[in-house]
């Protein structure tokens, strides 16, 4: 059979590991003890970071030295693994801040959720590199459901809502195989009545659907076709329905902190020593950066222990004081060119389950990017998810590493079909 | 079938890009635009400063100050900020020279150079006078006050304790403790740690850039003020305290005094003492690893955690129990018949008083045997079985065997050892002992071991003629008089206080009578009853005492123990005891001469010439 040269896309691993370091630079920063100013001293967050992060480039070496068919063969394999470790950790994880999602082996304490976002997708992408499977086939996308809601109710059980969200993001892929572009929209429309219905009155909101409907069927529309005034009415009554169901969902599914955190990013609660605290500093810190930031090491509140997880969920604080507008935004356009590249890197595979695989790395790390980043700037309520690669945490960093360099290995070969 | 979707790349592409441009337009929403944010950024650089309330001060019973707090100085330093500074004048200032500066500065640096490290430790208050004028021209440099433990009299160290540094057990046990804070450590300062401690506050202050503290946050309405610590009024005597621990100067061992009627503990010496004095700033490190090293091992407290055999002392228990349970009379008497158990020279007891008096091993063997094996089975083994578990439990009355529930951590205290019948019958077998197996307990030897304040504790109960309360060292705390309702309860014996009027009369003969063993306890005008140990040990005997005075109506119960001296309870204990109770009821000493005489000496060497010529006379 014809040998394909090995080709790694080295900006792929350059943006990685720019990205890397420079969270180590933050974490540093982030953590500072004047006592302990060496970099090499593994007692320090710093330090264990340096360690995961040898580990990381291990193995990542160990993936772009290794066959690519093999991560297409044990896609299924790995994905029962993980589950039978995410049902493991039901019974014998230890509690950290609250959610039960670590496990302890030998003092060794590691997060099995990180890793299960990296085994859907590869048992997603198996799944849907399959010959016989078309998006169109209603058993199609009750399997993909399947795959995808299995891990995440287990994620949900570990009392992780963060974590269980990120699985979302399988929407993309879904999406740029065929998944109707409507489920897009409906998520945005439900998010912003949800928002709407917790902000304003309800009748109200009713009234200005009803509104909208009649523009729509009066003013938009030249002919109404009874089938038209069916749709429309419809559509208006699941709105209603949903309405009067978020005061439901928000005061007996939801759980108090997360009413809170959702009250406070709506403005309706100002608890700045409470719930509100984080946050508020946080984006007080960001806003003390102005354009240039204060400098390295120089970050008074990031210092101070005025933002709590500031070395994992609240690292971007760091970066927004200590480097300021300037830094912050090269942050994000790295990223965001991570991200894009990525997406155009998946559309270049020849094997669907490379694409879909890419497109699933591109969108966990949006998703990811997305909350962690949105909660520090306010913009999103209080989810402890990690910035990808810059968050402190071993488990976090091996796992994204993982995923992403399974992609770079299987971009290397892309014209194999696996 | 693949690329049909394929324009939705851009799609997926787009949201990516739109997600980055919102984020770079928050963030100069935050950073750069919106002056809401600026503003409260200039502003609302906070710092959280902790306000450690003052640690309560401890008082002896007469209200005299044994702790108190004094204000020191930490000289800071972020070397960092240092501008413009004049190093000659700066040294001329601080009164050092132009090498210490640059070593401690280089130390300093060497430590962060942004953040603060004390560049001089613990300036007093008199030293800060000289240059805190002068400190406006000396940037980069502050002042941190931080108070130290005090300790006027170097009284009391092994009771009182000392504070540290909190460790990693310390944080993980209680979120109220942060790195770099002050914890009692052994004695009262642990006990009563959550009273003495007070609670912290907290304060926001608002920093400005160059990181100075420019003004409350929110006028201080999230501020908490701290709640100062309580005091402490022990039920200790600093008079009596440090007499006693003045006699037990070059001497091994340990004093307690007891008030019978409250269970007040009035003494409490652990020789050798140290001063407390040793365990506080920056000597302590230093100190404490000499002290830990020391083989007389100083912080120890011996009076809680010494086991010692209680010796002659415990016979007093033996014939309070045995005219209970009625297996002997008030007049029985015995033949000292040394070939059961060896007995110095006297005449044979004719009644319990006069076994007291005369400390015969035999008679106490005659009546703990009549308490082991009283009859009620026919196999001795049986029987001794039943009065070992009766004897105990009576044992059990006198807070022998047990961890006396006095307020300071359990940790330091010990139980003794009263055997029961599991204990031998796991080092003899079921029914394979028997009296003549354990009859070393009848004279305090064997497999019984007391802790000095049980042995003060008997001479409380015998004072107060068959009860007890739990010794216990403060009174009440804090500006509410708070008392703990334990140390009022009365443990009663159970035993008839006719019985205790004839040990109480045999402990006066002791003191008093012709053929007491501890003539040189007598103080004129004082009745002492008292009782002479001498505990058998490997190496040299310990000489022990144990008395109460006056006889009727009694103002003090003590012991005394003096380890591995030449000589039985009469020549070292009795006399030290006798002092003691001279000094607390009437307040001097008159004898100066054997003051003087027992402070000096060192009962492990050979005893000194002067008073066997003074004996001669």
């Amino acid at each position: 059979m014809y040998q394909e040269r090995i080709k790694i896309d080295w900006w792929t691993v350059v943006l990685w590991a720019t990205l890397t370091l420079f969270g180590l630079l933050n974490i540093y920063s982030a953590t500072y003890n004047g006592d302990r100013t060496s970099l090499f001293d593994f007692g320090t967050f710093h330090g264990k970071q340096l360690v995961w992060i040898a580990i990381t480039v291990v193995t990542a070496a160990v993936i772009l030295l290794s066959e690519p068919r093999f991560f297409s063969n044990a896609a299924y394999p790995i994905y029962a693994i993980v589950l039978g470790l995410l049902v493991v950790t039901l019974f014998l994880a230890v509690t950290v801040n609250g959610g039960k999602s670590w496990i302890d082996i030998g003092g060794f304490r590691f997060q099995p959720t990180e890793f299960a976002k990296f085994a859907t997708a590869l048992a997603l992408a198996k799944y849907m590199s399959a010959i016989d499977v078309e998006w169109k086939q209603t058993r199609t996308k009750l399997a993909a459901a399947i795959i995808v809601l299995i891990p995440m109710g287990l994620v949900l059980l570990q009392h992780d809502t963060g974590s269980a969200l990120v699985f979302i993001a399988f929407v993309l892929p879904l999406f740029r195989e065929g998944l109707s572009g409507g489920i897009l929209v409906v998520g945005v429309a439900a998010i912003v009545l949800f928002i709407l219905a917790l902000l304003i009155n309800k009748y109200i909101l009713l009234g200005i659907l009803g509104l909208l409907s009649v523009l729509y069927l009066f003013v938009w529309l030249n002919k109404r076709t009874a089938r038209d005034w069916w749709r429309t009415l419809g559509v208006l009554a699941l709105c209603a329905a949903f309405v009067f169901s978020v005061d439901f969902v928000f005061n007996h599914v939801l759980e108090s902190h997360q009413r809170e955190r959702i009250d406070v990013l709506l403005g309706k609660t100002v608890d700045l020593q409470g719930s509100g605290y984080n946050v508020n500093q946080s984006k007080i810190a960001i806003g003390s950066g102005g354009f240039f930031g204060k400098g390295y090491l120089r970050g008074t509140l990031t210092k101070a222990e005025f933002v709590p997880e500031q070395h994992t969920d609240f690292i971007f604080c760091t970066v927004g004081e200590e480097w300021g507008w300037l830094g912050s935004s090269v942050i994000v356009v790295l990223y965001v060119v991570l991200l894009v590249r990525l997406i155009s890197m998946a559309e270049r595979q020849r094997s669907t389950f490379s694409r879909f695989y890419g497109y699933c790395v591109a969108s966990i790390l949006f998703v990811h990017l997305f909350v962690n980043v949105g909660m520090v700037l306010g913009l999103v309520p209080v989810i402890g998810i990690p910035l990808p690669f810059f968050s402190y945490g071993g488990s976090s960093l091996l796992a994204f590493s993982l995923l992403l360099f399974v992609f770079i290995r299987l971009d290397a070969t892309k014209n194999q079909l696996y | 079938m693949s690329n049909r979707y394929a324009d939705r790349s851009h799609v997926v592409k787009l949201i990516f890009i739109a997600v980055g441009v919102l984020f770079i337009g928050r963030l100069a929403m935050l950073q750069l635009f919106n002056p809401k944010y600026r503003d409260l950024a200039r502003q609302q650089s906070l710092r959280n400063v902790t306000q450690y309330p003052a640690r309560g001060f401890i008082y002896d019973r007469h209200g005299k100050l044994l702790v108190h707090n004094e204000a020191v100085y930490d000289l800071m330093v972020v070397p960092r900020e240092i501008k413009n500074l004049d190093t000659a004048y700066f040294c001329e200032a601080l009164g050092i020279t132009r090498e210490e500066f640059n070593e401690r500065m280089q130390k300093a640096r060497k430590w962060s150079t942004y953040s603060a490290s004390p560049f001089m430790k613990q300036i007093s208050k008199e030293e800060y006078a000289h240059f805190e004028n002068k400190m406006f021209r000396f940037k980069g440099f502050y002042i941190s006050q931080r108070t130290l433990r005090i300790y006027d009299r170097p009284i009391a160290a092994q009771v009182l304790g000392y504070v540290g540094e909190v460790d990693q057990s310390d944080l993980d046990r209680d979120p109220y403790y942060k790195q770099g804070d002050y914890i009692g450590k052994s004695g009262l300062e642990k006990s009563y740690e959550e009273v003495l401690r007070g609670i912290k506050g907290k304060k926001i202050m608002h920093v400005d850039v160059h990181n100075r503290e420019v003004g409350p946050y929110r006028n201080g309405e999230l501020d908490t003020l701290p709640v100062e610590g309580c005091n402490l009024y022990t039920t200790l005597d600093a008079d009596l305290q440090q007499y006693a621990e003045d006699l037990m100067a070059n001497k091994r061992g340990c004093v307690v005094a007891i008030e019978p009627s409250s269970g007040e503990v009035l003494a409490m010496v652990s020789a050798p003492c140290y001063d407390p004095n040793l365990l506080v700033g920056r000597i302590r490190g230093e100190n404490y690893n000499k002290l830990n090293a020391d083989l007389a091992k100083p912080m120890l407290n011996r009076a809680l955690m010494g086991q010692y055999p209680p010796g002659s002392i415990f016979k007093v228990a033996q014939s309070m129990v045995a005219l209970d349970l009625g297996v002997i009379t008030p007049n029985t008497g015995f033949v000292c018949d040394k070939s059961l158990v060896g007995c110095h020279n006297h005449p044979s007891a004719r009644s319990v008083q006069e076994a007291i008096k005369m400390s015969c091993n035999p008679y106490f063997y005659q009546v703990y045997r009549r308490v082991i094996q009283q009859g009620k089975y026919k196999s001795i083994y049986k029987d001794s079985q039943y009065g070992l578990t009766v004897w105990r439990e009576y044992m059990l009355r006198f807070g022998f065997g047990q961890k006396l529930d006095i307020d300071l951590p359990k940790s330091g205290l010990s139980k003794g050892n009263i055997p029961d019948t599991t204990y031998y019958n796991r080092w003899y077998g079921r029914e394979r002992w028997a009296f003549s197996t354990i009859y070393s307990n009848s004279i305090g030897q064997g497999e019984v071991t007391v802790v000095p304040i049980q042995m003060a504790n008997l001479a409380a109960i015998v004072a107060n003629r068959g009860y007890y309360i739990t010794p216990h060292l403060v009174r009440f705390y804090g500006p509410d008089s708070v008392r703990n309702n334990e140390y009022t309860t009365r443990h009663e014996t159970g035993i008839n206080p006719k019985y205790f009027d004839i040990a109480a009369a045999g402990m006066y003969d002791v003191v008093h009578v012709a053929g007491g063993t501890a003539r040189r306890a007598r103080v004129d005008g004082l009745d002492i009853c008292g009782k002479t140990g001498t505990a058998e040990n490997y190496g040299n005997d310990h000489s022990v005492f144990i008395c109460f005075a006056p006889k009727d109506n009694p103002k003090i119960a003590l012991a005394v123990y003096v380890e591995n001296a030449q000589g039985g309870g009469g020549t070292w204990a009795a006399p030290i005891a006798g002092l003691l109770v001279e000094k607390y009821l009437n307040g001097e000493v008159k004898r100066k001469d054997v003051e003087k005489m027992y402070r000096e000496i060192n009962p492990c060497q050979k005893l000194p010439l002067t008073r066997r010529v003074k004996k001669k006379k």
